[in-house]
């Protein structure tokens, strides 16, 4: 038997705290983040039982799905949305847990303050009833969504019944083009595997191109591993890696920090350890990418044609969209543009819009919403500057929280409009009801909200 | 949790793949705090119109249908981990989801909530839907114990998997946080002595 291990193995293994005879096994989990919607039934349903919070000390809590991106010094208008965040402040007052609620400097996106606070760091197991918590997996951390159910076993018990997933590696070596950024490189990955790719399995990104990737770039990468279907992806730490974490609030802080980056070093996948599964892609393949689909697999280069295909599903789909099999996407009129979400919403995407944007104006049928993932992101685009970019180009900077993505607040796409977003999701209706979601990169996005349609970026650059 | 161990039942055919749980239950219906009273919203937007007028195109619609199971396309469950999406199924009054693939997430949810999912082959599938559809009578008979599921007076039947120690706390009833409240010792004397 071999004892070359995987990153994966090596992250998990040193997490098992029991294995029931033919069963699961019990894994620790170091790091909880919850957020309002996900967690109300988990504490209602501890109360009931009459079960503590185990380890409150290990629970970072936000507000993001709910909150408004506009007046967050006001009180929130919806009865509902604002019920749920006053319950997720009592829930965690009465259970002595850390809460960035809104208007508190580290309030944002859970997928992006937690990285940003060295909450995140690698080696650790991460959990969020959030299906994008396998973004933090950029750290080499094991880190993915859970059901409430599940919320609260870790509320009791700091730990998760689980079957080991698969193991899956997807290799991307080469040289990326000019204007291919993270968010293509995954959207060509889904494109290629399809969104059921993954299941079952917890993926690790290799190769050059993730091993060149800033810390930022490879959250966005990892953050869309569940629309592969994987539980998480992961990739490998290194020198990108601890540079980042180095300093930051929460992490490990002087010979700490030192010890920490030895054990972090042993981390990543031995050399010839097996994956279950394995692909790899070409960097010189890959281009500006948009979808044309109701999910995320259902992605072109941006100069291709929508496929052909009969299958009744993939029909709906496109009758949905209102588009035609075939057909191009190119000067395709876009209303909405979309600059946000876990995937998107961090400084270097803000600075790769304003790049573009820079004494150019948008187009006047277009309404582009700017909503970085947190407080200090915000913060970031006033300090470098950014925002006068966006005011004088008539972009929309708003506060903070998952907005236009999920569109829980009053951030929504009307019925039957496009909007070339960044997020993570074109499901139906995701962004509001009937609307019409194409999902690009922050360079596409900003350029569709200049253009006001969709162009081919890469004669832009070229 | 309501215990599981065989159901008889005829059967609702939602053929569609990659039915995501913002269709199952869409984000806007999330800001409730407890569990009860998602089944009025389960498949919100393919059941009604904008307008709230009920579509009847929509199989949920169809009085030709009915029963405790939902027999769904390839790769259900996909997208956000709410298990909203499991809460709004059994507030319906399904017991069973039959797929030929499950997104891991909601394959979870649907077993801590007594939601029985039931992975069969692509052709046994596609064997379903052309039976219910042309005999909306058909019925179903999913045996936990015997880990089948069989359509009533054919030859159709099928084996599933399911986890051993899941299908125990199925058929009884019982749920992981018993189970992990009950090894808080083991989970300590880790804490004593994690390496990383």
């Amino acid at each position: 038997m071999t004892t070359k291990k995987t990153l994966f193995d090596k992250v998990w293994d040193s997490h098992v705290v029991s294995t029931i005879e033919n069963g699961p096994q019990i894994l620790y989990i170091d790091k909880h983040l919850i957020h309002e919607v996900t967690s109300p039934q988990a504490f209602n349903e501890l109360e009931d039982r009459g079960i503590p919070v185990f380890r409150p000390d290990q629970i970072v809590a936000t507000a993001d799905h709910n909150t408004p991106t506009l007046n967050q010094d006001q009180p929130i208008r919806d009865a509902l949305s604002r019920k749920q965040l006053e319950q997720l402040s009592e829930n965690c007052k009465k259970n002595n847990i850390t809460l960035y609620e809104l208007g508190h400097k580290y309030n944002g996106i859970v997928h992006v303050m937690a990285p940003e606070l060295g909450v995140t760091q690698p080696g650790l197991t991460m959990v969020c009833g959030d299906s994008h918590t396998s973004t933090h997996g950029a750290f080499g951390t094991i880190a993915f969504g859970i059901g409430t159910s599940q919320v609260a076993q870790v509320f009791a018990s700091q730990c998760l019944l689980l079957t080991k997933p698969k193991s899956l590696r997807v290799s991307v070596n080469g040289k990326l083009k000019n204007g291919v950024l993270p968010k293509d490189v995954i959207l060509y990955i889904i494109s290629k595997l399809g969104t059921n790719s993954g299941t079952g399995y917890f993926c690790e990104y290799a190769g050059n191109v993730f091993e060149d990737m800033s810390m930022e770039g490879r959250m966005t990468v990892c953050n869309m591993s569940i629309e592969m279907g994987a539980r998480g992806g992961m990739i490998a730490p290194d020198d990108t890696t601890f540079e980042y974490v180095k300093g930051r609030k929460f992490a490990p802080q002087g010979d700490d920090f030192d010890k920490k980056v030895a054990y972090w070093k042993t981390l990543p996948t031995d050399e010839g350890a097996q994956f279950d599964k394995e692909y790899s892609f070409d960097a010189e393949d890959i281009e500006p990418m948009i979808t044309y689909g109701t999910n995320p697999g259902m992605g072109i280069k941006i100069s291709e044609n929508i496929p052909v295909d009969e299958n009744p599903s993939f029909k709906k789909s496109l009758a949905y969209m209102n588009f035609e099999a075939g057909e191009s996407l190119i000067n395709k009129l876009i209303n909405f543009v979309f600059i946000g979400s876990c995937t998107n919403s961090r400084i270097e995407d803000f600075r790769v819009a304003a790049n573009y944007i820079k004494g150019k104006k948008k187009a006047e049928n277009v309404t582009a919403w700017l909503v970085p993932g947190s407080k200090q992101v915000e913060a970031q685009i006033i300090e470098e500057g950014l925002k006068t970019v966006f005011d004088d180009a008539g972009f929309e900077l708003r506060q903070p929280g998952c907005s236009a993505c999920l569109a829980m607040n009053d951030d929504k796409i009307p019925e039957g409009e496009y909007c070339v977003s960044t997020s993570n999701r074109n499901f139906e209706g995701r962004q509001g009801q009937g609307s019409r979601t194409i999902l690009a990169s922050p360079l596409v996005a900003a350029a569709t909200a200049v253009e006001g349609k969709i162009v081919d970026i890469t004669k832009q650059l070229n | 949790m309501e215990k599981f161990t065989k159901l008889q039942s005829r059967a609702i055919p939602l053929n569609i793949e990659n039915v995501d749980t913002d269709q199952i239950i869409p984000a806007r219906f999330l800001k409730a705090t407890d569990r009860k009273g998602f089944g009025d919203n389960v498949f919100r937007d393919w059941r009604y119109h904008k307008d709230g007028t009920v579509n009847s195109d929509f199989v949920l619609n169809d009085s030709k249908y009915s029963g405790s199971i939902l027999v769904a396309g390839d790769n259900f469950g996909c997208g956000s981990s709410r298990e909203h999406a499991a809460w709004a199924i059994t507030d319906f009054g399904f017991k069973v989801v039959v797929s030929s693939f499950f997104a891991d997430i909601f394959k979870g949810n649907a077993l801590n909530n007594g939601l029985l999912p039931v992975q069969v082959s692509k052709e046994f599938l596609s064997d379903l839907f052309e039976q219910i559809v042309s005999n909306p009578n058909t019925e179903l008979v999913v045996d936990l114990e015997k880990q089948t599921i069989s359509v009533k007076n054919s030859e159709l039947s099928e084996n599933f998997e399911i986890d051993a120690y899941k299908k125990t706390c199925m058929i009884n009833g019982y749920d992981d946080i018993d189970y992990l409240v009950n090894n808080k010792e083991q989970i300590e004397a880790f804490e004593a002595q994690k390496i990383y």
